[in-house]
């Protein structure tokens, strides 16, 4: 089932789990403060603002950073008795939907998450503005995040338009148990390679893990690629543009990146040789019996109960996705590092939300130093130690990473890719609804194996031309 | 009542009056209704209208481009792909809708005099589109959908119901042909009670079987009423959205990119309001067209009974 043709694929929302509620309102995080505050506007009505306190609306889709921000943001409302936050979460699809409406109708968020897929349009209209003028956010330091994340949240114009938040990287992850089934070791997947011509050790394990329905291996003789029971590697339901968890570590692995620049670039590369070949490669797995044809797999079973469930073996994963997988039962779960590609070392693609600063904001000051807060070590290591995310600044990712060891959890792979400048960059362009709209169509055909990779020559024109 | 009018044709004067009355008071019953539907119609209608012709990206004001969003409508490929998959749907979806319900509405009519039962096929159409949307969702799950499972127990191999491109179309169909084929139903079933028994009496005196019965008396008495369940359910039909929106957002590879969906992607994902109200309005036209031409066709004014 291909869902989510667009705008984009949701990249945080945790499909397969029981969707979180509509809409939770957390009013009165902090109770005793927000009794005091609520006492004032009781006994005198409206003179709530006379006694300076200002109201924030900040608004998030991940519920499960929910508890981590609302903790966070007690503190900041503890340390800034003159503000008070209200924090609202709602679903991925819900979240965008209603941000536009409430811009509409100047009743939105002061302050929101927000993503790279997302921004440029809302900079295209307007609706948010830079944050770098106010002395808080100017006060951060160029060191003070991970190398790029404030590349991907400067726009055009070399103004800051998110305070950087969190980051996510690629790796996979497996079952422990599956593997050693198949006569491998958790370190045959620690130092695989890749090449789109025949796929390299990284393709011969996927070989070896993939199982027809007669139990035959995929290295085997007789295999019979139409009637596999278990994938080697597993899908999700729909792959998108950015192809953030399918294909972009091989493409990205063999030197490609999308466009002619790291950031807002206008001329788009599908049309080149290394990209098309990958694509090629990727979806070849399918004739191969390695990798799910398409719809076979709809929403309802995501990569991760994919993994649970058997059918597949190894899933491209977020790094915002290690809670998920880890909390699957009856998995034993490993992670490995990306396959080495042409270039020689792993590729991840590389993407972090922001906060955002409306504006229509009546208190952009105040706004301002919530997102500032929010990058500070304090507010940082409070949401690094739930273990959910990787905060955007050294101290919280150090603090989330010390959370997952304390769970078992080994995540360098993902954290190494970071730490050794192996990634690309989640592209960030402008017109990204459109160029979703353009391309899904031939990447579902791609994936019916209706077509082969070539076919995007022509789209990639398309594309080229909603930037003229 | 008391008047001191100066005579006048008798007659007529206190009726006349009394009429007067009852304007500025029926005036005032249509009043809510009218503001209704100037406010949530008419207005939306000519704003609409308005915003066709200009780019529109709802946060910014709009500009007149004059006929530029026309112009790319009709070299749009993805417009036309969606106005066949469209039509695509209604002839599926109002073909089997139709039959369904006329023989449900026989049935009813001729088997059945139990209210409860004849309440009962009303039944899907008291669930929301987008429940009953949801609900098909998982029933025809490619994974986990108790209807492959049935299938696979026939030896059937599974079927990709929404990810399927020769599937999808049929299947969004289909299952809005069980959401609305009890609410059609009775409506043939209202239009069959307008049927004077004695015509079937009648027939059978003479030996008509029911078949016969059917075809001669039931099918061509019935034509003004089907002429307008047609037209209601063909406009309805063309608008479908919600079941779209809700399985497959247009997939796969836009096999079940309908032309509502095209019109909701292009203004809320991409923000291209007056390009979505071209289209919306180019919609509009077709509907009008199509009924124009079957209210014509059908004579759906007149009836054969009189």
């Amino acid at each position: 089932m291909t869902r989510r043709h667009t705008p984009d694929t949701p990249t945080r929302s945790t499909l397969g789990s029981p969707r979180p509620p509509r809409r939770r309102v957390l009013t009165g995080t902090a109770a005793a403060l927000a009794a005091a505050a609520g006492a004032g506007t009781l006994t005198s009505c409206g003179s709530a603002a006379a006694e300076g306190t200002v109201e924030l609306d900040y608004w998030l889709w991940d519920a499960n950073q929910l508890p981590g921000y609302a903790e966070a943001i007690d503190l900041f409302m503890a340390q800034n008795p003159d503000i008070r936050v209200r924090i609202t979460q709602m679903g991925w699809d819900d979240y965008w939907t209603k941000l536009t409406a409430s811009f509409v109708a100047e009743a939105g968020p002061d302050l929101f998450t927000d993503h790279l897929g997302r921004y440029p349009e809302f900079l295209r209209l307007g609706v948010i503005a830079p944050l770098g003028e106010y002395p808080e956010v100017a006060a951060l330091e160029e060191g003070t995040f991970q190398e790029g994340l404030r590349e991907l949240w400067t726009g055009q114009d070399g103004l800051l338009y998110g305070v950087p938040k969190d980051f996510d990287t690629i790796a996979l992850m497996y079952d422990r148990t599956v593997i050693e089934e198949a006569g491998l070791t958790p370190e045959d997947l620690a130092d695989l390679d890749w090449n789109p011509e025949d796929g390299g050790s990284f393709e011969r394990v996927l070989a070896r893990l993939s199982v027809d329905e007669n139990g035959v291996r995929g290295d085997e003789e007789g295999f019979d690629p139409e009637h596999v029971a278990v994938y080697g590697m597993a899908a999700d339901a729909g792959i998108d543009y950015t192809g953030q968890t399918s294909w972009s570590p091989f493409a990205l692995s063999t030197g490609w990146f999308f466009t002619e620049e790291d950031t807002w670039g206008t001329r788009f590369r599908y049309d080149d040789e290394r990209f098309q070949q990958t694509l090629d490669w990727y979806f070849g797995l399918v004739d191969k019996g390695f990798f799910p044809p398409f719809g076979l797999f709809g929403d309802s079973s995501p990569a991760q109960t994919q993994l649970q469930g058997g059918s597949s073996a190894i899933a491209v994963a977020g790094s915002w996705m290690i809670g998920t997988y880890a909390s699957l039962e009856g998995v034993d779960l490993g992670i490995a590092p990306l396959p080495r590609g042409p270039i020689g070392t792993p590729m991840s693609m590389f993407n972090g939300l922001g906060d955002s600063l409306s504006a229509q904001s009546e208190h952009p000051e105040e706004a301002a130093r919530l997102a500032a807060f929010l990058a500070s070590p304090d507010a940082q290591e409070i949401i690094g130690g739930r273990a959910v995310v990787f905060p955007s600044t050294p101290v919280g990712t150090e603090a989330a990473v010390a959370a997952y060891e304390e769970q078992g959890l080994e995540v360098s792979p993902f954290t190494d890719r970071v730490d050794q400048g192996e990634t690309g960059l989640y592209p960030l362009v402008e017109n990204a609804a459109q160029i979703a709209s353009v391309l899904q169509p031939v990447i579902d055909r791609l994936w019916m194996r209706q077509t082969d990779a070539s076919a995007f020559t022509e789209y990639n024109e398309q594309v080229n031309a909603l930037f003229e | 009542m008391s008047t001191t009018a100066p005579p006048r044709p008798a007659a007529a004067a206190p009726p006349r009056r009394r009429r007067r009355d009852d304007t500025r008071l029926a005036l005032l019953f249509i009043l809510p209704a009218s503001i209704g539907l100037l406010v949530f119609l008419v207005w939306p209608l000519l704003t609409g209208l308005y915003y066709s012709f200009t780019e529109y990206a709802i946060l910014t004001p709009p500009q007149w481009v004059g006929l530029e969003n026309y112009r790319t409508l009709l070299a749009d490929p993805v417009f036309w792909t969606s106005l066949r998959v469209t039509v695509v749907y209604v002839l599926i979806n109002i073909g089997v809708q139709t039959v369904a319900a006329l023989l449900i509405a026989v049935l009813m009519q001729r088997l059945t005099q139990s209210t409860w039962l004849r309440s009962l096929v009303l039944a899907p159409y008291l669930v929301s589109n987008v429940v009953a949307a949801i609900v098909f969702l998982w029933l025809l799950d490619s994974q986990l959908g108790i209807v492959n499972l049935a299938l696979q127990g026939l030896g059937v191999d599974p079927i990709s119901f929404w990810a399927n491109e020769s599937w999808v179309i049929p299947t969004i169909a289909l299952v809005n042909v069980w959401r609305h084929m009890g609410y059609t139903a009775l409506l043939l079933f209202a239009g069959l009670q307008s049927i004077p028994e004695q015509l079937y009496e009648a027939a059978r005196t003479e030996g008509a079987g029911e078949l016969a019965m059917f075809r001669r008396i039931t099918l061509p008495l019935l034509r003004p009423i089907l002429a307008l369940v047609l037209i209601m359910t063909i406009i309805g039909s063309f608008q479908v959205f919600d079941t779209v929106s809700v399985t497959t957002q247009g997939g796969p590879a836009d096999a079940s990119k309908v032309l509502q969906m095209y019109i909701y992607e292009n203004a809320f994902a991409q923000y291209e309001f007056g390009y979505a109200s071209a289209l919306s309005v180019a919609l509009l036209l077709i509907l009008m067209v199509i009924t124009f031409a079957q209210y014509w066709l059908s004579r759906a004014g007149q009836s054969d009974l009189d």
